[in-house]
């Protein structure tokens, strides 16, 4: 008798199971649990059994009846959810709605990324004017009147006495005039040249570095520049410093890196030479300090300066300086 | 500065290769920067021998050569003169680029093939003969390479010199770097003076009345001098520089300048009114006809060498026409000067004038090597131009300042470079550029500056040639010992940077521009006649029209990006510009310079997709844009409202919105007015924004107060008013939210509506209105009676009617 019981359970699982679709349910429903169906049909004869079984019976058959409702019910969702499924399959594979996404200027992010550099080695980000007078782009930097250095620099006039700032480098006097060293100072900006050809346009950016300190040496603007060109390329890139002149550093050095086109082989970008010439640097040259009335036995520092598109030209692989200003939008989405 | 390996080979003998000289010069501080073989062109000239030469029978001057070019007998057509069976000549092969750039090519000449060409010395660039074929005397064998048959081997070496370093605008100077590179001595040209007539002074004078501007003057006779060509090696030592010959008495000039840095001038001493130099300085508008065949009138500040009456040479940029060395010259003044730096860069910007003279006077020549340069042309004078020496020097000297001598602290020195070098080292290193060095105490060195280093003038001076002789990456590397502590950028910065990324957000693409625009840019854009940004910086020496005063509103430069990308089929444009605007200051010397910031929104709103339609964008976008930057920024205060026609021109009347904050005007944000849509080109509808990016970066804020979070639920009622066209919404939300009623939680605007069925002149507005108490739970009737008490309200204030 139990054996049966448990015999219509197993059939009724095993029909369920395979069952396809909800009318297949609706009859195994029926089969079992209608008022004709084996589970009802069971109960109702549950009297025939001696009396010490049916009690256990009973109950058993009762839970079997729970059991394969609540089954019947789960599998009637699972069918009902799989038609909606077909109905509503989408094709995922279609564009998203995807929000037009602007982008930043070459200039600024390389701008972004320097500064960022320096001011993780503690440099302070400041700003400077850009039309300038003559004496802190000139004058204050050992750059006098009718020197032949100002020939290294076309400037555009606004009067005899104000320029358009040649570079960023006024900002060291600036600076210097309102604090006492220690200065370190990073200072991105607008520069402007009376120059305009294939490779120069007449605007273009440079960040300006100064570092004045007690026992600041030549050493230790190797170290800085080295750590930064290392960051803004990679650990990998070789450094030289070559002797150069300007006429606020003494002494004054070119830095060059190894060609990151080519690896130093020779190619167009760094005209077969295997160098690239990226940032000029110095110590501060004592007749700037005494412009300033800083003590020169008693500091040093020192200086240097780098132009941001050729940085971002070598890192875009930007191949005409021009392509900056022009703002084509087909350029600027690029970034 | 150009020079040349053999010419330098004079004064320091060379055992480097070539690329490894160009690349120590470069770590020394004369980047070189590049190196030529002077005879490339040679590569494939041979020795040929002509074998027989037969008419042309076409052309009666020239001849059918058959050439033995050692791989076999060409026909060459040839017209020189003096070709002949046997002769040996140069064979330019097929292939050959000739100095004058002629590529040579197979070819047919009158009917005739030609397979290269015999040349002459002007052809191939060796000489100036060009009268007929270079004949090669010799025992060459027929296909040797020219080059090697006449020894050609010479590369020249461009150097791009620091204006620090005209010591090295001389051979002599370049062989002093190299000598020291290379650790021997360079050997100054060794010459002695032949035996001298008469007396100098008998025969001329100098006065210089202008000491200030030359402090030396000095001058030697010649003469019976013969004014001829040049011999062979001398007009190739010019020609290996690029410097063209003339005659012996001003190729002597040129070479000895070449040679030792002193420029050097030469009178026709027969054209010197009274046979004497004054040096002055000339009378304001003087009349002066150069060298050059140029007439200018100079200046009160121009130096000029005069004879007794007139000026015969503006000293140290240029000679004058009426002195100057012809043929017919016999007696020749030289002059060696040495004039004041100043004086020079003044005189030739004023004139515009940059010779190989000013250049060199103007970066500084070496005081002391005056007679030196006098002598040595005097010597070459008498030598190549068979002149007569008169005996005796001119030597005016009014110099001041006697050698100068510093002294270098050996650990001052180390400290600056940080470096460890030795007293031995650093004197050794010093005294390979011909400085003079002794000890000094215990730990300093005195240093005697050579007269030719005009450019050191302090111990730092010398602790930088210290540093690049013994090899600038030779120095260690290492930190500087400052403490990391940064302080923070600006808060514009900041706010800077922020903006960029909140616009970038929307869809914004940032341009950048020149800050310098177009005079005629305010006209374009339509600025009132009394606009203050109409007053401009203006650039004194603009590179164009389009560039020539300072931007006094990002307008133009957004509009003309606009115009350019929708020129190249860009059409859709979302830009934006932060930078700087330059107004002009009375009462200091540099102009205002405010931060400003721009934006252009034109073409669609979005991108067709299979899911939105293509639709073009209007004021509401790029509104919403500005209000979305302010939302980002924590600028809830701002406020929109109608900009009084005509008073921002660039845009529309009507549509246009001053961006305002409490009152104060922030910046305008409408449609770009049509005309200038037709001035720019832009053939679509723009809308454009322009703030003070200065105003809102200083009202932008980070500070947050956290509100309680609601507990109890809110309650929404929607009221529809009919009111006149001209109320602006945005007065009606206003309205409401002044009420001050404490349960308005929220109020927004969902729907706009004029025309039928709503009267003409008249438009509905619905909005929603959003009670929450924090207490409790409204209940209906407490809602209903506020809402029905603020429609009241707006119906009284603005004569707003129900809908039917």
């Amino acid at each position: 008798m139990e054996n049966t019981l448990e015999r219509i359970y197993a059939d009724a699982m095993d029909a369920l199971a395979s069952a396809t679709d909800v009318d297949a349910v609706s009859d195994l429903s029926t089969q079992y649990l209608g008022r004709k169906g084996h589970i009802t049909h069971y109960l109702r004869n549950i009297s025939s059994l001696p009396v010490e079984e049916r009690p256990q019976a009973g109950k058993r058959a009762n839970e079997i009846k729970r059991s394969l409702e609540d089954e019947f019910k789960k599998t009637l969702t699972r069918l009902a959810d799989t038609s909606k499924t077909a109905a509503d399959r989408i094709d995922v594979s279609l564009p998203g709605r995807v929000p037009e996404k602007g982008s930043l200027h070459p200039i600024t992010q390389i701008t972004n990324r320097i500064c960022n550099i320096f001011s993780q080695m503690g440099f302070d980000v400041v700003e400077g004017p850009e039309v300038e007078t003559d004496y802190y782009n000139f004058e204050a930097l050992n750059i006098p009147k009718n020197h032949p250095a100002r020939d290294m620099q076309d400037t555009f006039y606004v009067s005899d006495t104000v320029v358009l700032r040649t570079h960023t480098s006024p900002t060291q006097p600036r600076v210097m005039e309102k604090q006492p060293p220690p200065v370190r100072i990073i200072a991105p900006g607008k520069v402007y040249r009376c120059d305009s050809d294939l490779t120069h346009t007449p605007m273009f950016h440079q960040v300006e570095g100064l570092l004045v300190d007690r026992h600041v040496s030549f050493a230790d603007l190797k170290g800085t520049l080295t750590v930064f060109i290392h960051r803004m390329f990679d650990d990998q890139t070789t450094l030289r410093f070559r002797p150069s002149f300007f006429p606020f550093t003494e002494p004054s050095a070119e830095v060059d890196i190894r060609c990151v086109i080519c690896r130093g082989k020779g190619c167009r970008v760094c005209s077969q030479t295997g160098w690239l010439e990226i940032l000029g640097s110095g110590m501060v040259h004592p007749a700037v300090f005494e412009n300033i009335g800083y003590d020169t036995s008693r500091y040093t520092g020192f200086a240097f300066g780098m132009g941001v598109e050729r940085i971002a030209m070598l890192k875009y692989g930007i191949d005409d300086i021009r392509r900056y200003f022009d703002n084509d939008y087909r350029f600027l989405s690029q970034f | 500065m150009k020079v040349s390996l053999n010419w330098l080979k004079e004064y320091v003998p060379i055992d480097m290769a070539v690329p490894d000289l160009a690349d120590a010069l470069t770590m020394a501080g004369l980047e070189v920067e590049g190196v030529e073989d002077r005879y490339a062109h040679l590569e494939t000239v041979v020795v040929g021998q002509v074998v027989e030469v037969l008419p042309h029978p076409n052309a009666d001057r020239l001849k059918l050569c058959r050439v033995d070019g050692g791989n076999g007998v060409v026909t060459v057509v040839c017209g020189a003169p003096n070709v002949a069976a046997g002769v040996l000549a140069p064979l330019a092969r097929v292939g050959t680029r000739l100095p004058d750039g002629t590529l040579l090519a197979k070819t047919v000449i009158r009917g005739e093939p030609s397979e290269g060409m015999l040349c002459s010395e002007v052809e191939l660039g060796l000489g100036l003969d060009g009268s007929g074929l270079m004949l090669l005397e010799g025992d060459f064998q027929p296909g040797t390479a020219l080059k090697s048959a006449l020894n050609l081997f010479d590369c020249t070496l461009e150097i791009g010199l620091t204006p620090n370093r005209p010591d090295c605008l001389s051979m002599m100077g370049v062989a002093r770097e190299i000598a020291a590179i290379q650790g021997v001595k360079m050997n100054p040209p060794v010459f002695s003076l032949p035996e001298a007539h008469g007396d100098i002074s008998a025969s001329t004078s100098v006065t210089i009345e202008a000491p200030d501007h030359c402090p030396r003057y000095a001058a030697r006779l010649i003469d019976r001098i013969t004014v001829a060509p040049s011999p062979d090696w001398l007009q190739d030592r010019l020609r290996s520089v690029g410097v063209r010959p003339i005659n012996n008495v001003v190729d002597i000039t040129n070479f000895v300048m070449l040679e030792t840095g002193q420029p050097l001038h030469a009178f026709d001493f027969d054209h010197l009114s009274g046979h004497r130099i004054v040096v002055r300085t000339a009378a304001d508008q003087e009349p002066f006809t150069t060298l050059d065949q140029k007439a200018r009138r100079l200046t009160d500040q121009v130096l000029m060498i005069c004879d007794g009456e007139k000026p015969v040479a503006v000293g140290g940029v240029m000679g004058g026409l009426n002195s100057e060395i012809e043929d017919a010259t016999t007696r020749v003044l030289i002059e060696s000067a040495c004039f004041d730096p100043i004086s020079i860069r003044r005189t030739s910007k004023a004139l515009g004038l940059n010779t190989d003279a000013s250049h060199r006077f103007e970066r500084g020549v070496d005081p002391d090597g005056t007679l030196f340069a006098l002598n040595r042309a005097a010597g070459l004078m008498t030598e190549l131009g068979q002149g007569r020496l008169v005996d005796g020097v001119i030597d005016e000297d009014f110099r001041q300042s006697g050698p100068l001598e510093l002294s270098l602290g050996v650990r001052a020195t180390n400290d600056l470079l940080g470096t460890d070098l030795d007293r031995g080292r650093m004197a050794a290193l010093l005294e390979s550029i011909d400085f003079e060095v002794q000890a000094d105490g215990e730990e300093a060195l005195q240093v005697r500056v050579p007269s030719f280093r005009v450019d050191v003038t302090r111990p730092q001076d010398l602790m930088e040639e210290v540093a690049r002789l013994s090899g600038y990456n030779q120095i260690p590397t290492t930190f500087p010992l400052l403490p990391a502590q940064g302080t923070t950028p600006s808060p514009m910065m900041v706010r800077r940077n922020q903006v960029r990324d909140i616009l970038c957000g929307f869809g914004f693409s940032e341009a950048v521009n020149y800050s310098f625009i177009s005079a005629d840019s305010c006209d374009r854009i339509k600025l009132h006649a009394d606009d203050p940004r109409r007053d401009h910086i203006s650039l004194l020496n603009p590179i164009s029209e389009e560039q020539s005063v300072m931007r006094t509103t990002l307008v133009p430069g957004i509009l003309e990006a606009g115009q350019r990308n929708i020129a190249r089929q860009q059409n859709n444009l979302r830009l934006f510009e932060i930078g700087k605007v330059f107004l002009p200051q009375s009462d200091a010397p540099l102009p205002l310079e405010k931060e400003m910031l721009v934006g252009i929104w034109t073409g669609r709103r979005a991108k067709a997709a299979w899911h939105t339609r293509e639709a073009p964008c209007d004021f509401f976008d790029i509104k919403g844009a500005v209000q979305g930057l302010a939302i980002a920024l924590g600028l809830t205060e701002l406020s929109f409202s109608a900009m009084p026609d005509a008073q921002c021109r660039y845009t529309r009347a009507g549509r246009t919105a001053q961006v305002l904050h409490h009152g104060r005007l922030l910046g305008v944000v409408g449609e770009v007015d049509g005309e200038v849509v037709n001035t720019y080109s832009l053939k679509q509808p723009a809308f454009i924004f322009e703030l003070d990016l200065e105003a809102i970066g200083r009202l932008a804020t980070d500070s947050k107060q956290m509100a309680p979070i609601p507990r109890f639920p809110s309650t929404a009622r929607d009221i529809t008013v009919i009111v006149d066209q001209t109320i602006e919404s945005g007065c009606l939300l206003d309205a409401v939210a002044q009420f001050g009623e404490k349960l308005v939680a929220d109020i927004y605007l969902f729907d706009v509506f004029a025309g039928d069925p709503i009267p003409a002149g008249k438009k509905s507005v619905s909005f929603r209105v959003v009670y929450r108490s924090a207490e409790r739970t409204l209940e209906d009737e407490t809602v209903n009676a506020i809402h029905h008490h603020l429609t009241h309200r707006l119906i009284d204030e603005f004569g707003a009617a129900l809908p039917v």
